[in-house]
Order: structure tokens, then sequence, then C-alpha cells
């Protein structure tokens, strides 16, 4: 099925989204699509696909738990907002705030991401967010991460992300290809060598990158990964005691 | 003796526990209880004996023992007197330098602020006006939170055509704060729930998700989205009666959560959706919302995530610029808008920032209300006051300032036990409050405390409609915002110009 949303209200364009998806239509894409804000906002069928011709606006994918959403250009701020379950593919780039405390699915980005990308990210028994980002993403990415997987592949640009990678972070692991200056990252992470369990993950989710997007799957392993990791699981507990 | 002091960490404690040895039966009750290990016993002397410096002063043993025998006493000033130097800011230093870590404590500020609740007295007719007796005649203390439109089209079936924003019904124009699974206990929660229903009023999770077994009150629920999301999913967002988004909360203007992972049992993981054993650290701000309009977009992302059916609260600290705030917060789209004033206080926080940040409820709600009636938007939005409420008489001030309702959260705790011993970040509370532990824990009876919350409740509300009778007013809606309903006593001109109300005799 497909909906022109050319000068369409974000509400009408949602409301006509969930009502198809009511009628049982299984894909629908969206043309013209022009900053409308909440698409997928909590959707949950797992066998509804998206398909989003133009730009979406921000908090796409807010609470989703379930549906595939293909944007076919870059994409806006907060995408996937404690998204708990389903599938974002982004062919360009992506806004700010990517993935805030987010808790399950997983979101694929060709492009670069903004500033503070997959904060307060979580994980939760066999819920297992995961992030890939193909460019480069901004500072604060990772901040207070609590757990969940962010790839980060820096592909054509350097450094592959911006300053205080990982402030805060708690839980969770960063991948990021190639070489990491060491400046760049907060003073809460250590970098680590992946083991066989992490190499194996990387390349699932690399080989799926690179179908997606049309990469030669050899030349992006080529370069190694590091780990980034919490330096504590509990980096403020010793900083407070009871009172009074 | 059992217990040994360290001198490198010793600091002389608050209280004295004394103990009538003649009136002992060595029942050993009030050592089993102390969660806090200031009684123990000694077999060879067969007696009963208090580690002092233990102590914090929350009456568990006193409560407990079945001959009386036990008082719990203030440790006498033993200090020089200094007039700048408080054995509070003596006692303070000593922590920090002993401990090198930040002392974190709850219930609201215990410092000396001015009380203004207690300078303002209410009305009564005489006269002019009848007064009306509530025992005899009707009196109303429904209340509608959420938006409410400027005009009623009424159409000629005497039916509004006008489509009202969602509303949340209340019986009462009292609710249960937040407090979160993990905060509180199990038990506590079950019995606010069960309050709620039998009262036909709302409690609040908190921002700690809701457990499986709470999914049953999810006519009488708020559910909270805060900064950690921790718990929220669709489920979560459906289940409940109103959302309520976390800015701020009184006891810890601008500052996030920390549950430490010690309190993260099976049950709270399985609540929050995060790892066993793992702190739950909420960030300070929410990272999607720097700014009003971000606000604006979380707000309606949760409407539209719920179909727009629910009303969404924005609860804030009161701050300075409390009045313009919740000004921006009302057209952002929110139903309702919660002031937390800085005496609130069920929250752990860090002991600067409890006793030091925000500002006073009362000051707060008049201005608040002040602003957004001069312009014009008061109808666009509900006020719910909470913070340091302590009484009836409190809650009608709070509603004459303008508020439409009252959330009541250290009340609610005292009625069922809490007496206010600030030891809630501890996780060992003597009364199965603010605790995980399951022996302890299930010294709240659900069906106990539900019944104290409910009979708390509903001598308030007889309390409010006496006050209401007396002044003539026979519905809590005349006398929302109704000022001239009280008079300041003992108040500076400033005072009495921000609470918006007159002079007594004037």
């Amino acid at each position: 099925m497909k909906i022109n949303a050319h000068n369409m209200y974000y509400r009408d364009l949602n409301k006509m989204v969930r009502k198809a998806i009511k009628k049982g239509e299984k894909e629908i894409v969206l043309d013209n699509v022009c900053g409308q804000y909440y698409i997928g906002d909590g959707l949950t069928r797992k066998d509804v696909k998206i398909i989003i011709n133009g730009v979406p606006g921000n908090d796409m994918g807010a609470f989703m738990n379930g549906p595939i959403i293909i944007v076919n250009d870059d994409a806006q701020d907060a995408i996937g907002n404690t998204m708990n379950g389903g599938k974002i593919v982004v062919y360009g780039n992506v806004g700010d705030v990517l993935g805030y405390s987010m808790r399950g699915g997983v979101i694929y980005v060709k492009g670069n991401a903004g500033y503070r990308t997959c904060i307060h990210m979580k994980e939760y028994k066999g819920m297992h967010p995961t992030v890939v980002i193909g460019g480069c993403t901004g500072a604060f990415a990772g901040e207070y991460m609590a757990g969940g997987t962010l790839i980060i592949l820096g592909i054509d640009c350097n450094p592959l992300t911006g300053y205080y990678l990982g402030t805060g972070i708690h839980g969770g692991r960063i991948f990021l290809r190639g070489q990491i200056d060491k400046k760049l990252l907060s003073r809460d992470v250590k970098t680590v060598e992946p083991d066989m369990k992490d190499k194996r993950a990387i390349e699932n989710q690399v080989r799926e990158f690179c179908k997606l997007f049309n990469y030669e799957y050899d030349d992006i392993m080529k370069p190694g990964f590091v780990k980034i990791v919490p330096a504590s699981k509990r980096p403020y507990a010793h900083l407070y005691i009871s009172g009074p | 003796m059992k217990w040994m002091k360290n001198l490198k960490t010793y600091i002389p404690g608050d209280f004295v526990v004394v103990r009538d040895d003649n009136k002992c039966i060595r029942c050993k009750a009030c050592v089993e209880q102390c969660s806090f290990e200031a009684n123990f016993y000694d077999d060879e002397e067969d007696r009963v004996w208090s580690w002092d410096g233990h102590c914090v002063g929350c009456q568990r043993c006193v409560y407990i023992c079945p001959t009386d025998a036990i008082r719990v006493e203030p440790r006498e000033e033993i200090y020089r007197h200094h007039e700048n130097w408080k054995i509070y800011h003596i006692k303070g230093i000593e922590k920090r330098a002993n401990f090198g870590g930040a002392p974190i404590v709850s219930m609201g500020t215990d410092k000396e602020y001015p009380i203004y609740w207690d300078h303002i007295l209410l009305n009564a007719s005489q006269v002019t006006n009848p007064a009306i007796d509530p025992l005899r005649e009707p009196m109303e203390l429904k209340t509608f939170i959420g938006r409410k439109p400027s005009v009623l089209e009424i159409k000629k079936s005497k039916y509004s055509k006008t489509k009202i924003p969602p509303q949340l019904e209340l019986e009462i124009p009292i609710m249960f704060s937040a407090m979160s699974y993990g905060a509180v206990s199990k038990n506590v929660i079950e019995a606010l729930g069960r309050a709620s229903e039998a009262m036909a009023t709302c409690f609040n999770s908190g921002e700690g998700g809701l457990y499986k077994e709470h999914y049953k009150f999810g006519n009488r629920l708020i559910v909270q989205v805060a900064s950690g999301r921790f718990g929220v999913h669709k489920d979560y967002l459906n289940i409940a009666s109103a959302i309520e988004i976390k800015i701020g909360q009184g006891a810890k203007p601008g500052i996030g959560g920390h549950l430490p992972g010690e309190k993260v049992s099976k049950e709270i993981s399985e609540t929050r959706m995060m790892p066993r054993g793992a702190d739950a650290i909420s960030p300070a701000p929410h990272h999607d919302i720097y700014s009003i309009e971000d606000l604006r977009q979380l707000i309606y992302a949760l409407k539209e995530a719920t179909r727009y059916r629910k009303p969404v609260i924005v609860k804030i600290a009161a701050v300075h610029n409390v009045a313009a705030i919740a000004s921006g917060i009302a057209r952002a789209g929110a139903d309702a808008i919660c002031i937390d004033g800085f005496k609130g206080g069920t929250g752990a926080s860090p002991q600067v920032i409890r006793d030091c940040v925000g500002i006073p409820l009362e000051l707060a709600l008049a201005s608040v209300d002040t602003r957004l009636r001069e312009e014009g938007i008061r109808n666009e939005v509900s006020l719910i006051a909470s913070g340091g409420t302590r009484c009836s008489t409190d809650v009608i001030k709070a509603i004459a300032l303008g508020a439409d309702a009252v959330y009541i959260g250290t009340a609610a705790l005292v009625a069922i036990g809490c007496h206010l011993c600030q030891q809630c970040q501890r996780g060992n509370c003597a009364w199965g409050i603010a605790t995980q532990d399951p022996f302890l824990s299930k010294r709240v009876n659900p069906d106990i405390a539900a019944e104290k919350l409910i009979n708390l409740l509903k001598v308030w509300s007889l309390e409010i409609k006496e006050m209401m009778g007396a002044m003539g007013i026979n519905s809590i809606e005349s006398l929302r915002g109704n000022r001239l309903a009280l008079r300041g006593v003992g108040l500076t001109d400033t005072d009495l110009n921000i609470l918006g109300i007159l002079p007594a005799g004037a």
C-alpha cells in the first residue's frame, strides 16, 4: 500500500499508517515524507514493513516494538527513542540522540549519526539492542550506556567518533573499526581486544550491514576492531555514603 | 561488649536507647526487629544492651517492646556552644572526611525554613452567608485532572458538542505520589493500589516500571516516564490511566536517580527491565529534552503511542523560574503539571541538594497559578501540588491557592508505619517500607496498610468537607484558586503578594 505524505500533518499520516496496519497491510510505502514526526511510534506488529521515501521527522520508531522501518534518505533526531524491538534501516545520515534508552531491536545507519548516539541504551534478558553506524558519530556516543552493542565503522571518515565516548558507561560494549585516538575516550572506559564471541557478533552485524548497503565485507573487516567497555560497572558507587 | 568502636570512623550517634532493665523480659524482640543492629543480647549476662551509635530513631523497638521497657531519646548536645558551628556542621564535616563520600538522605529537608501553610488561615461563614453541614448535605470533592476546553458548545439536546480532552476522574483531590518499586517494597505498592481503588483516586508507579502483579491496578494508576526510561514499554504505557513525565522532583531538583545494584533483585530487574544486580542510573536530564519544544515532542510521542487517550502530566520541581517554566509546559501540550515543592521528599537525594535547592511549594504554586491565569491558559492545564503535605488543611489550602489536586507521599508512608528516620537509602527499613529484604518487607501487611491508607483518605476527606462546609462551599470546584478563602498571619508584604492573599484582618 502506498500513502502520499506530501503536505500531510503528522497526526493524520500516523493515523493512516495505524489504520492500514489494522486492516492487515504488511508493507506500507510512504512517499514524499518531509519531517513528519513519530512515524512508527508505539507500533507492535512484527510482520509489518514501512518504507519511507523522504526524510522522516523526529522520534521515528519511538516506543516501537516490532515493525521494520526502511528510510531511503536521511532521518532526523531521536530515532528509535526507548525502542523495545524491531528494525530500522537508514540509507542516509541520522540526527542527534539516536536510540536513546533503546532496550531492544536493531538500527543500521549507512551514513553518520549526530551527538549522543545510543545514550542509556540497555539490555535485558533476551533483549539486546544493537546499533551499527556506517559513518562516524558526534560527541558523547554511548553516554550512560548500560547494555547493548554499538558498532561504529567510520567508513571514509576520521575520526570516527567525537569527544567523551562512553561517559558514565556502566554496561554494554562499543566496537570501533580500526584504531581509536585515546583522547576521544571518556575516563569511564577502557579499551580491550574483542574476544571470539565479540568477533562473531561483529562479523554477523557487518555482514548484514554490507548486504543492506552494498559494501565489500572483506574491505570493511580489514582494519580490525577495538572494543570499548566500562572501566567500572559501578562508576558512581564510591561517591556517596549514607547520611544523615 | 560485642561491639568495638573504630576510632578512625567513629562519630557519636544522634540517639540514646534507654532500656528499663526491670521491665525488660529478655524476649529479644527488639534485637530481632532492629535492622540497624542497635540492640544485642549478651547471653553471659542475660541482658539486652544497645549500641546507641547505630540507632537511627525509627522507634521500631519502642513500638514492638511488649513491656514498654524502651525509650529512644535524643543524644544531648555535648559540644561547646558555637553560634556558627552547629553540631550539624561539625558532624557533617566529620562524616565527609571519615568516609570520603557525599551523604545521601531522604524524607525532605529537615532544616528550618518557613512553612507558609502554618501562616495561612481559612475563612468561615458567619451571618451573611450560611455554613453548610457536611454530615447532612451533599458535598462534592470530585476532581478531573486534564485539559479543559475554553468554550463548551452545547447542542439542543443539552449535550456538549465540544470534544473533551482525556481526563483523570478522581473522587477526592488527593493522590499518592510517585514511589517506585525498588524504592518501596512490593507490599507498599499493593497497599497504595488497593487504597486508590477503594477511594477512587490514583497512585503513581514512580520511574521503576510496573511489577507484573500490579498491572491489575491499571485503572487507578499513573505511570512515570523518567530520564532512565526504566520499564517503559508498550504495555506499561497502555495499562495506565495517565502518564507522567518526570523532569524533576522536589527532593532533588536537577539531580538524577541512582538505585544501587544491591537493591536490584530478581523482581526489580524484571520490573525495571535491566540486569539483576546492576546499578540503575537515571541521568539528571532527559537527553531528548533540552527545551520546551523537545518536551512537546516527548509529550506527543507518548500521546501518539497511546492514541491520545490518556492525559500526560509533566512533573517539575519548584525552582526559581517555575511560573515561566510551567507556562511553557502548558503550551507544550501537557494536560497537567505537577509542582513538587522543595520540602517534598520520599526520594533519596544528596544532602546538600535536599536542603538547599528549590523553593517552597506554597510560593511556587501561587505564582504558577497566577501566571497561568494572567496568560489566560489556566484552563488548559491542571495543577497538582506536591511536596510536604502533612494534613488535610495543607490540602485545602493548596487547592485554594490554585491546585486541582494534591499528591501525598510521605504522609502515606507515615500512615503505614514510617517514622521519618531518613534511612530510606540504606535499604534496611525496620518498618518494612523502603526495603527489598523479604524478612523486613513482610512487616508491611498489605491488608492492614491498605486499611490505614483508606482511613487516612476518608478522614482527610471528611475534614476537607467540614472546612468547606464552614466556608459555605459545597463543591471543591468552587474553592479551587479561591484565594479570598485564605488570610495570612505573620507574613511579609512580599510573601502575601506572591501568595496572592490578604493579611488577616484585611
